[in-house]
């Protein structure tokens, strides 16, 4: 049967050019990058020259690249390693309820080491609100973490306003950029950021290389201890064929930006407008501000489980929820800091786009998906209202 | 140790954080594009770098000038030689 893949924010498909560029690494040019003889120098050479192209897509300079090994990675690096270079200067932080667990789970890492972490909430769109921001900075805030834009919902956040507003009060300010970068323009100069995270797997590059952009001169304590890699801010032997490929995608993802977005966004536009006909069923996250090939939806009465599956038997795959909510079943906390009822978030689903969708695959999810809810819904016990209640208050439905 | 206050710098590198050996990687690399005669300032919270950064002076020929202590880091101080 043939596969519909629409989870690309879970990850992309690795594109030929950048695996062909990644093979000689497996192959001969094996060497270690410490190595001061010639295996060691290309090997180095071909990391440099990734770390230029990797800059050159967000406008840093390739010094303020650090690569490692994935997303979560780059998020634990920035919270940690910057709350505690600046802990003399204060020992809060402020985190928005939209990041992924690896930005969250770092915070409760430092609620546990001393320090304070206040969750910034988000409106019905996912939005961050910058006067919010600017509310709950105290005396001791030294870093505020909000996404560039979450993978469940695709809303992009106001980054360039809360920087301004962290500005005022020499915050830092970090932003997880993994599902943003090498899809939309992301300008750490514009941006005004002091650190942004980036992962290579979610531009068609490799899994196991991504970065932290940190800006010049910007203290960080390692999360890695080691060697001098990384200019001795990250330890470990380079995973070079990865990292080349991550330079590759990003040269190419540079090169295509504006070529992917106009493929994209008339396709995710379709899908929206479609599925906003289809009764009782919710755009979650920005109608317009939000990534070029997200679309997610909350659907009234059914599971998202259950739609994934169905979905699943007719080659269509798609998540519900954030990978990890998904595996665990339970409600997005990303969903339900949007203030969207637990029932209801229990029936989310992504569909996320990618460049290797045809038209006729949206064509064929338009048709389907829909077909999918109505079977579920005829089998729902909650399809035909929440109102009904036996004694003992459990919904079932009418009789 | 000799410890020192208010020496001027010509140039300053932080390395704050920065895991050995970079102390010794950034000073020879630093002090390749010195003149003769000008100062390097490498801050660094290492604080191996009090036996190493005096040790690499003396067997390079510039001069150690010595280290001021800051509350979360150090400041050391290397004068270009002429050789």
């Amino acid at each position: 049967m043939k596969k519909y893949y629409f989870d690309h924010v879970a990850t992309n498909p690795l594109h030929p050019v950048v695996l062909e560029s990644m093979m000689p690494f497996f192959r001969e040019e094996f060497g270690n990058p410490l190595s001061v003889y010639e295996y060691g120098m290309n090997a180095k050479n071909a990391i440099e020259s990734a770390r230029g192209q990797v800059a050159a897509l967000i406008h840093a300079k390739p010094a303020e690249i650090i690569f490692t090994a994935s997303g979560a990675e780059a998020n634990n690096f920035a919270l940690r390693g910057i709350a505690l270079a600046r802990q003399n200067e204060g020992k809060h932080v402020l985190v928005s309820r939209m990041e992924h667990h690896s930005v969250l789970n770092a915070a409760r890492f430092l609620e546990k080491s001393g320090f304070t972490v206040t969750y910034l909430p988000v409106d019905k769109q996912g939005f961050v609100d910058p006067d919010t921001v600017k509310k709950m900075i105290t005396k001791e805030t030294t870093l505020i973490s909000v996404t560039h834009a979450s993978s469940e919902v695709g809303t992009i956040e106001p980054i360039r306003e809360i920087v301004k507003v962290a500005k005022e009060h020499n915050i830092m300010v970090h932003t997880d950029a993994v599902a943003t970068t090498g899809n939309i323009p992301v300008d750490v100069m514009d941006l005004g950021i002091d650190l942004l995270s980036m992962a290579a797997h979610q531009f068609y590059g490799p899994k196991g290389a991504a970065a932290l952009y940190v800006k010049q001169g910007t203290r960080i304590v390692p999360l890695i201890y080691g060697g001098i890699q990384e200019s001795g801010r990250r330890a470990g032997t380079e995973n070079v064929p990865a990292i080349v490929g991550m330079g590759k995608a990003a040269e190419m993802a540079a090169a295509e930006l504006q070529a992917r977005i106009d493929y994209l966004m008339p396709l995710r536009d379709r899908l929206i407008d479609t599925m906003a006909n289809v009764e009782r069923v919710y755009l979650t996250g920005d109608r317009h501000k939000r990534l070029p090939g997200h679309a997610s939806f909350c659907v009234e009465y059914i599971e998202g489980e259950a739609m994934l599956l169905l979905l699943a038997a007719k080659g269509i795959l798609s998540a519900s929820g954030s990978a990890c909510s998904s595996k665990a079943l339970k409600a997005s906390p990303v969903l339900l800091s949007m203030g969207i009822p637990s029932g209801l978030a229990q029936g989310s689903i992504v569909f996320s786009l990618g460049m290797d969708n045809t038209p006729e695959d949206i064509g064929y999810l338009m048709t389907e998906f829909p077909a999918v809810i109505k079977r579920l819904r005829e089998i729902s016990p909650y399809a035909q209202g929440w109102g009904d209640k036996e004694e003992g208050g459990s919904c079932t439905a009418k009789k | 140790m000799k410890f020192v206050d208010n020496v001027k710098p010509d140039v300053t590198t932080d390395i704050v954080y920065m895991m050995c050996p970079m102390h010794l990687l950034k000073l020879e690399e630093q002090m390749k594009e010195l003149e003769a005669g000008q100062i390097l300032e490498i801050m660094t919270d290492y604080d191996g770098a009090f036996e190493d950064i005096p040790a690499w002076c003396s067997k390079t020929g510039n001069e150690f000038l010595g280290v001021q202590e800051s509350p979360d880091f150090f400041k050391f101080y290397i004068k270009k030689g002429t050789r």
